[in-house]
């Protein structure tokens, strides 16, 4: 829980105008992201929204975040009253649609439309932004500055798909940018005739035909051919979404459970955010043993239970207020003890990961692994509450 | 399923961070094991095929790792070096590392020419008979549709030339149940179960690869039998607890916490493991892997997860 004598992550949400929940896939990015959010609604108030990437089907039914990309809907008061909470604020959610944002960015600067619809209708286009320049990621901070732009929002939580590689999201304006200035679309865009002239550019195309063959080749640099009368916008554009994450009022949120190769991403991506000057604001560690788990005393209790079960009054005695057979209560205090030791291990292997990842941002907010999985409003809150504390403080 | 370590190739997938590298590693063990020369490839360059064998680093060029087990991790550059060599015979080796450099970018941006450089190079030591067994540590399953297909999107895509004429043995390999098959790997948790069952039907409907196994891994123990959980849930009420916490002391009462957490967690999962086998059609089996509570890493895993497999796949 966020210690709330100190800066905590209320206090970060509250300073912040858009924050970037990011971390290794399957650790709650997407759930801590919508937590986040409908907390800070309900408890700091304003207008919050959140841009969800692949909320879990149930948690998107219970949101009302049906397949309608890019628009974003209002989680009504209702919702919040039926979960046993006021809320003080606004809670909009809605769903990153890469192929939508894709075509948005086309019809923006594109400089006629002739040319809008040649890309548009381009075969190759669907298949190159699908992939290249790490196009999800791009798209979701391009949404992020959008959104902000927009002015409409107090607060936009932005939810990151899931990346091969950490740092994608961080280069991805960079890379979009660096790709229209890179000499290898001036060679590819070169008329394709001059192009076996130029000196520097022939060992590449021989190669490259013979490996790709000159037709296919040739059905890229057309494409390129087009998407370079855009290079102006998609560069200014590229630039203005990169100092957004330099921005002072954006802040990062690592998300990291206390398994090892999720720790080890996240203090990488702790490092790398410092490196670039990226503002981390707070670490989430979720999914840990509830705090209870991890102290000495209670592996001790496991031991001493283990000796109780050995002891045939103590048993008989248990069974009678159990109403149990004193053999089956033997086994069941048996096996609560035995298996205690794997909780041992769990808990012995995120000691030492969270005292790594602990001093790795000002806050850092620990969650528990919750009975079930978060799937409603009510789940988001709860877990909300031990992110932001539930509203009394 | 003792039929899944008698092919030739096979492709582990699933959802980031489920085990894929994990199992790969365990089937790799388990064969070489049995004997067969295998050759396990790390695709995604993250370098964690070479922390399960306590290697410092992998490279393009297999290192044997232990006896009848070489270890590979993919690189496009190196696959398109030893493809101008080899097939298109071009001499071109000191020039070519710019040139990769700028190679890598237009096949970032061309459908399936990475794909395909990397799945040559598989399907190439599936055909040479380099080894009686290659497993493959693919891409996560939002890509491996991508991976596994590129040499038929690449067929469709181009008309005609070099890279087209490729297509057709690596089809051959690809689509032959017999020599071919791709491993799903899950975790009994939402997400990874419905990605599962999507990326199953997926593969099935628009590829020509046969999905030969599903493994659940990371499954909890189950703590009672039915019986003994009634009996549990009546030592967690008050007056029980009282006496246990009178011989044992107060913090008895975590202990206790700490197994309904397992169970309850336990209880979710096997509703997931249960959709999962409803959905899935019937020809493809589900092998469970279970959670391994374990200081240990890297080798003592790898063995420790094959042991497991040895039990599933007679
Ligand atoms: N059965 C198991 N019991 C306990 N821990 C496991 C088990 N299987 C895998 N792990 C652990 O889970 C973590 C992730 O495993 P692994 O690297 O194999 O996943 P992956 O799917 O290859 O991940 P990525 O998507 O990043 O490539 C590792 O720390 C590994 O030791
Ligand atoms: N603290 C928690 N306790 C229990 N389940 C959780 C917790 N945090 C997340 N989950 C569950 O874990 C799964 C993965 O979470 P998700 O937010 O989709 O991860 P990501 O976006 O990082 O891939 C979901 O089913 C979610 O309900
Ligand atoms: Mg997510
Ligand atoms: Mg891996």
């Amino acid at each position: 829980m966020a210690r709330s004598s100190k800066y905590s992550l209320a206090d970060l949400l509250s300073a912040k105008e858009m924050v970037v929940v990011c971390g290794s896939g399957g650790t709650g990015k997407t759930t801590v992201a919508a937590a986040m959010g409908a907390r800070a609604a309900a408890t700091l108030g304003g207008r919050v929204l959140v841009l969800t990437v692949d909320p879990a089907r149930r948690l998107a039914t219970a949101l009302g975040l049906g397949a309608v990309g890019n628009t974003a809907s209002q989680v009504p008061d209702t919702a919040f009253t039926e979960a046993g909470v006021e809320c003080r604020g606004e809670l909009w959610v809605a769903m990153l649609d890469t192929k939508a944002g894709w075509d948005d960015l086309i019809r923006r600067h594109a400089p006629d439309a002739t040319l809008r619809e040649q890309v548009l209708a381009n075969p190759l286009y669907r298949n190159i932004t699908g992939r290249f320049v790490n196009s999800h990621d791009y798209i979701a901070m391009e949404q992020l500055h959008d959104l902000h732009a927009s002015g409409r929002y107090d607060l936009v939580i932005i939810d990151t798909p899931p990346s091969r590689n950490a740092l994608d999201l961080l280069d991805a304006p960079g890379r979009m940018r660096e790709f229209f200035g890179s000499r290898l679309l001036k060679w590819l865009t070169v008329p394709y005739r001059s192009r076996l002239f130029t000196v520097a550019s022939k060992p590449f195309y021989q190669v490259a035909d013979r490996v790709l063959g000159s037709r296919f080749l040739q059905d890229i640099a057309e494409f390129f051919i087009l998407f370079q009368t855009m290079e102006a916008g998609f560069v200014q554009r590229a630039t203005e979404v990169e100092r957004l994450l330099t921005d002072d009022r954006t802040t990062f949120v690592v998300v990291s459970t206390l398994e090892a190769a999720p720790a080890r991403e996240a203090r990488f991506l702790a490092d790398e955010l410092r490196r670039r000057r990226m503002p981390l604001g707070a670490m989430v560690l979720n999914r840990t043993l509830p705090a209870g788990l991890r102290q000495p005393a209670v592996a001790k209790a496991a031991v001493k239970l283990r000796e109780v079960a050995a002891d045939a009054a103590a048993v008989r005695e248990l069974a009678k207020t159990a109403s149990s057979r004193p053999a089956q209560v033997r086994d069941v205090l048996v096996e609560v003890a035995d298996r205690f030791r794997d909780v041992t291990v769990v808990a012995g292997r995120e000691a030492e990961r969270r005292a790594e990842l602990e001093t790795a941002a000002p806050v850092t907010a620990v969650v528990p692994t919750l009975p079930s999985d978060v799937h409603d409003l009510a789940g988001l809150l709860a877990l909300g509450g031990h992110l932001l504390g539930n509203g009394s403080r | 399923m003792s039929d899944l370590l008698d092919r030739q190739l096979l492709f582990v997938t699933g959802k980031g961070g489920v085990g894929k590298t994990t199992t790969a590693a365990a089937i790799a063990d388990l064969a070489a094991r049995r004997g067969k020369r295998t050759l396990v490839c790390e695709m995604d360059a993250k370098g964690a095929m070479a922390s399960m064998f306590e290697v410092s680093t992998l490279r393009f060029e297999p290192l044997e790792v232990q006896p009848h087990l070489w270890a590979m991790a993919m690189n496009t550059e190196d696959s398109l070096r030893e493809y101008l060599r080899v097939v298109a015979r071009i001499p071109l080796v000191g020039r070519i590392g710019p040139l990769a450099r700028t190679f890598d970018f237009v096949a970032d941006a061309a459908p399936g020419v990475k794909e395909i450089l990397a799945i040559g190079k598989i399907c190439f030591e599936v055909r040479e008979r380099h080894y009686d067994l290659v497993v493959v540590d693919a891409e996560a399953s939002g890509h491996i549709v991508a991976q596994i297909d590129a040499p038929r999107a690449i067929r469709e895509l181009v008309q005609v030339g070099p890279v087209r004429d490729q297509t057709e043995w690596m089809l051959s390999i690809l689509g032959d149940a017999q020599r071919t098959g791709l491993v799903v790997v899950t975790t009994p948790e939402e997400m990874p179960i419905t990605e599962t069952i999507e990326l199953v039907g997926k593969v099935q409907s628009t590829t020509e690869v046969d999905v030969a196994a599903v493994f659940a891994n990371r499954v909890l123990p189950q703590w009672f039998e039915p019986a003994e959980r009634a009996v549990f849930d009546r030592l967690c009420e008050p007056a029980p607890q009282a006496l246990l916490a009178e011989a044992v002391g107060a913090r008895v009462s975590s202990v206790f916490h700490a197994a309904r957490l397992a169970e309850s967690r336990r209880a979710i999962a096997t509703e997931y493991l249960a959709r999962l086998r409803e959905s899935l059609p019937v020809n493809v089996p589900v092998h469970e892997i279970p959670e391994l509570f374990t200081k240990a890493s890297g080798r003592r895993v790898v063995s420790l997860v094959a042991d497991q497999l040895r039990t599933e796949l007679p």
